[in-house]
């Protein structure tokens, strides 16, 4: 209850915060429209936002949804053979070196102008920091708990899945909530290269059109989704795993 | 269970170079409760874990056996001063876990049995942050005790317990670990007085065995013989250099 009289709070004096510098430096609207006009921008164009959103918000949900997937799997394989390790772990960091950003037109090349070159991009974006810290979390098991394991004469390979794992769940937790943040990232940059849907589209199209309003009421849109979906992934994530 | 065996260890230990402990010589005779009792940083610990078949970071030179000659593995059971719970798993889950962690399925009708020994059965379905942190020792009690192994290995399991749920689960560890090979290390003297049908003395000039007092374990903790035996063990740890 306080948080939401808080976070209210907070948004109603950024809104304030936003008209009066609109009106005190009487800006234009195609340099910054006010808060009214894009609400009224947003309440006539819903549909056409809704459209969009939906398709952005499918192809994040989708690379969250696999990077996640493959974040886990590649961990749990990092961390089930030294072979593995040695030589995936100096590709994963090299990997990093590349800017995602970068190759967001070589993914629109090979996969097309639909949804999976953005679904790759999300996907691409939060593999890393999920995978990071979930091998992270898998390295770092309680020696005590091991130590128990080994006595009572244990396979490593149960051991990691009774033990590791659910011992470095809550670090799979912390990865996934980053994740949940970058992943409509990733989606955007890749509707940026080229797409025909979506809200990094809709807003691309927009300023070409001189529609400020349209773009801010899409930038505001994609803002609350990212901020629901960071708010669903942590709450799943404290239910299942932080007890 | 397999009829216990005797310990002995003797040799030496190093780690990265520096002496842990030794040369030394002990032996817990089979069915009986040693107490290894010493001050910290003495090596008792890692003597155990030796024993335990653990210890890889230890330079040992020297010999680990059990009396009948069988090779130890598999035979041990490991109760350390933290419970080792599972924060995820219930007691019961808890309990069964060396089951699981062989590939076998868990004997939920004997952790039910070994739960009410330990005093736990209104508590199996509980999480261990739920419990205290004496329930929390008796769980891990539990779990020692379903492994149902001849030989237990305690490292100082009640130290970080208040007196009297100390005390209690001294009663209840010598009731219920009665048959088997014990070695307690502990670095509490009033702990070896009680417990112990052996008290070896562990310092860094050696290990020596003290005899104690005729009245069977659990010795009562006010009476006579027990205090003047846990003073005289204490006199000889601030004596020992």
């Amino acid at each position: 209850m306080r948080r939401t009289v808080h976070i209210t709070g907070v948004a109603l004096v950024s809104l304030l915060a936003w008209q009066a510098v609109v009106t005190l430096a009487d800006l234009p609207r195609f340099i910054l429209p006010g808060p009214d006009l894009v609400f009224v921008t947003f309440w006539t164009s819903r549909a056409l936002i809704a459209e969009h959103a939906l398709v952005t918000a499918a192809e994040v949900l989708l690379g969250l949804g696999l990077g996640a997937a493959l974040g886990f799997a590649s961990a749990i394989l990092l961390v089930a053979s030294p072979l593995t390790r040695s030589v995936l772990r100096p590709m994963l960091v090299f990997s990093q070196a590349v800017p995602v950003f970068a190759l967001a037109p070589i993914l629109t090349l090979w996969l097309g102008y639909g949804l999976w070159s953005k679904v790759a991009m999300a996907l691409l974006i939060i593999y890393f920091p999920v995978t990071s810290a979930f091998f992270d979390a898998l390295m770092r098991t309680p020696p005590g708990w091991l130590e128990l394991a080994r006595v009572m004469k244990a396979s490593p390979g149960r051991t990691l899945w009774r033990i590791r794992v659910p011992a470095a769940m809550p670090g799979f937790a912390s990865g996934l909530r980053l994740a949940a943040v970058y992943a409509p990232i990733g989606a955007i940059i890749g509707e940026w290269v080229g797409a025909s849907q979506g809200l990094g589209y809709l807003m691309l199209l927009a300023n070409g059109r001189a529609k400020i309003d349209l773009m801010f009421a899409a930038l505001i849109v994609l803002a609350v989704l990212t901020l629901l979906l960071h708010a669903a992934v942590d709450v799943v994530c404290r239910r299942l795993w932080d007890g | 269970m397999t009829a216990p065996p005797a310990l002995h260890l003797s040799g030496r230990a190093t780690i990265d170079g520096a002496p842990i402990f030794g040369p030394i010589s002990i032996d817990a005779p089979p069915g009986e409760w040693t107490c290894l009792l010493g001050p910290s940083g003495v090596g008792k610990s890692t003597l155990l874990r030796l024993l335990a078949g653990l210890g890889d970071e230890v330079a040992f030179d020297g010999k680990v056996a059990a009396g009948d000659g069988a090779p130890l593995g598999g035979r041990v059971a490991l109760m350390a001063q933290a419970d080792l719970l599972m924060p995820w798993l219930d007691v019961t889950a808890n309990v069964t876990l060396g089951a699981r962690l062989r590939g076998m399925a868990p004997q939920r009708g004997r952790a039910r049995e070994v739960l009410g020994r330990v005093g736990l059965a209104d508590h199996a379905a509980k999480r261990p942050h739920a419990l205290s942190g004496g329930q929390r020792q008796r769980a891990a009690l539990a779990r020692t005790l379903i492994e149902d192994r001849p030989v237990v290995l305690l490292d100082e399991p009640f130290s970080a317990l208040d007196a009297r749920s100390r005390a209690l689960m001294q009663d209840l560890a010598a009731e219920v670990l009665a048959g088997r090979t014990v070695l307690h290390v502990t670095h509490d003297a009033a702990e070896a007085a009680r417990l112990g049908h052996n008290v070896l003395l562990m310092t860094a000039g050696g290990v020596s065995c003290v005899t104690p007092p005729a009245a069977p374990t659990p010795r009562l903790y006010d009476a006579p013989e027990t205090l003047g035996f846990q003073g005289r063990l204490l006199r000889l740890l601030m004596e020992a250099r």
